[in-house]
């Protein structure tokens, strides 16, 4: 079973539809039994990183979280990958879970080109740096969909998969250990998205 | 770099997906849902459905066909159309909507624009325009195009984007239906003054219609809605009509 960790950031709704669709197990949960129980979890999120992390320190769940990623695949989407790395800054500095190293900060200051639009909204390229077992079905260079305006950065050795807007190559894929992690939403991501999904629910 | 976008745009009624000209005299088309499925697998980037249904019925219909759409296809659906309050948003977000798009709504209460990019993000927030030459103004009207507000629509947009608006749709009443091509000088003197996605709306006819607006700078995608329905263009033929001119197209 693959259970999507729900701590009220986001909606919930086509990231279980696409899960269900491809025939995949699904639960969406913030039970701590139902999370140990799963054999894969996702964590979803929306929102801003400071907001998205007391609301999930809230649910009581993160030690379960980092138990977890100890010994089975954790998928965070979104603002989910970004809260698994050490901390962002997102409206003043926020730890995060430290599952990977790295950072997530503001696309904005890193764009030489001030004509280019935030969020980095839209289908880009995604460009594969690591080969990995998340990429079993998908071919180099397919169009995935972003909604984003922070990016998670200094993770150059846990990353997968990048995409180039203007000057900077935003991190798309990471990951570290048994952890992985997609800025943009695999779930929006049509047949791409859905091949990425399958092949995390195969892991 | 972002891919330009093709969307198309069903407007549904009772169920129905429909499509008038100008605005007027509404054609029954198609199954929304299975017309969303088709768009999805012909390549198109996002879908837009706009509810234009008067009746509380009409609005727990749409609410089921949108849920219908999204546990089946998994790309951007924005969704507009009778969105009043922060209840409306939360309304369709819970069934699968990722963007909603505010119009009259908005004129008729500005403050929703920045309520609602505090509580969803500034991305979730589409300000839908009908904008209208009058007297050598664009002028913004409301209620699908029916009437003139008065207001100054470059003025509104930056309005809207000062307010969280992550993006724009530009619909040109001028050129709408009549299939001559988008209207270039008024989503041009958009795209000068904000600095958000534009999307154009109103008056695509033919595939060079779409690659002469993609070569403006500042324009981030197309919407239509007849053209496709009717299979007058098809957005496969299109996207790759558009990459051999060297637009950056997902396909």
């Amino acid at each position: 079973m693959t259970a999507i960790v729900d701590y009220g950031v986001g909606n919930l709704f086509s990231l279980s539809s696409s899960l269900r669709a491809l025939g995949v197990e699904t639960e969406v949960t913030r039970d701590a039994g139902r999370l140990r129980a799963a054999d894969r979890i996702i964590l979803p999120g929306v929102g801003a990183f400071g907001d998205a992390m007391a609301k999930l320190i809230s649910t009581g769940l993160i030690p379960v979280l980092l138990e977890a990623a100890e010994e089975k695949p954790l998928l965070g989407i979104c603002l989910g990958m970004q809260l698994l790395f050490e901390k962002g800054f997102e409206y003043g500095e926020h730890a995060g879970l430290g599952l990977v190293p790295g950072e997530v900060s503001a696309l904005r200051n890193d764009l030489k080109d001030a004509s280019l639009k935030v969020p980095h909204m839209g289908w880009n390229r995604l460009e594969v740096v690591k080969d990995d077992p998340l990429f079993r079905h998908f071919q180099d260079g397919e169009y995935v969909y972003y909604v984003h305006s922070f990016y998670a950065k200094n993770c150059t050795e846990n990353t997968l998969g990048v995409s180039e807007y203007g000057n900077v190559r935003v991190t798309g894929v990471v990951r570290h250990g048994n952890v992985w992690g997609t800025q943009f939403h695999p779930e929006k991501s049509g047949d791409t998205g859905l091949r990425l999904l399958r092949a995390f629910a195969a892991l | 770099m972002l891919a330009k976008r093709i969307i198309p745009c069903l407007d549904v009624r009772n169920g129905r997906v429909v499509k008038g000209t100008n605005f007027e005299g509404l054609r029954d088309m198609a199954d929304p849902v299975e017309m969303a499925r088709f768009y999805n697998e012909s390549g198109a980037d996002e879908l837009v459905f706009y509810d234009i249904t008067a009746s509380a019925e009409g609005r727990g219909l749409f609410t089921d066909i949108l849920r219908r759409v999204a546990s089946k296809v998994f790309i951007p659906l924005t969704v507009g159309g009778g969105i009043r309050t922060l209840d409306d948003f939360d309304r369709v977000l819970k069934c699968g909507a990722d963007k909603v798009s505010v119009n009259s709504g908005a004129i008729a209460d500005p403050s929703i624009i920045h309520a609602a990019a505090k509580k969803y993000g500034d991305q979730c927030v589409v300000l839908s325009m009908d904008v209208k030459r009058v007297d050598g103004q664009f002028r913004l009207f409301a209620k699908g195009g029916r009437e003139d507000t008065g207001i100054d629509a470059m003025e509104w947009a930056v309005r809207g984007v000062g307010g969280g608006a992550g993006e724009i749709v530009l619909n040109s009443i001028d050129t709408d239906g009549v299939k001559n091509g988008f209207d270039l000088e008024m989503l041009d003197t958009l795209a000068a003054l904000v600095n958000v996605p534009i999307v154009a709306s109103g008056g695509a006819g033919n595939m060079e219609h779409f690659a002469e607006l993609f070569a403006c700078p500042g324009m981030d995608a197309g919407l239509a809605a007849s053209i496709f329905h009717t299979k007058q263009v098809d957005i496969h033929d299109l996207k790759q009509f558009l990459r051999s001119k060297g637009v950056e197209i997902r396909m």
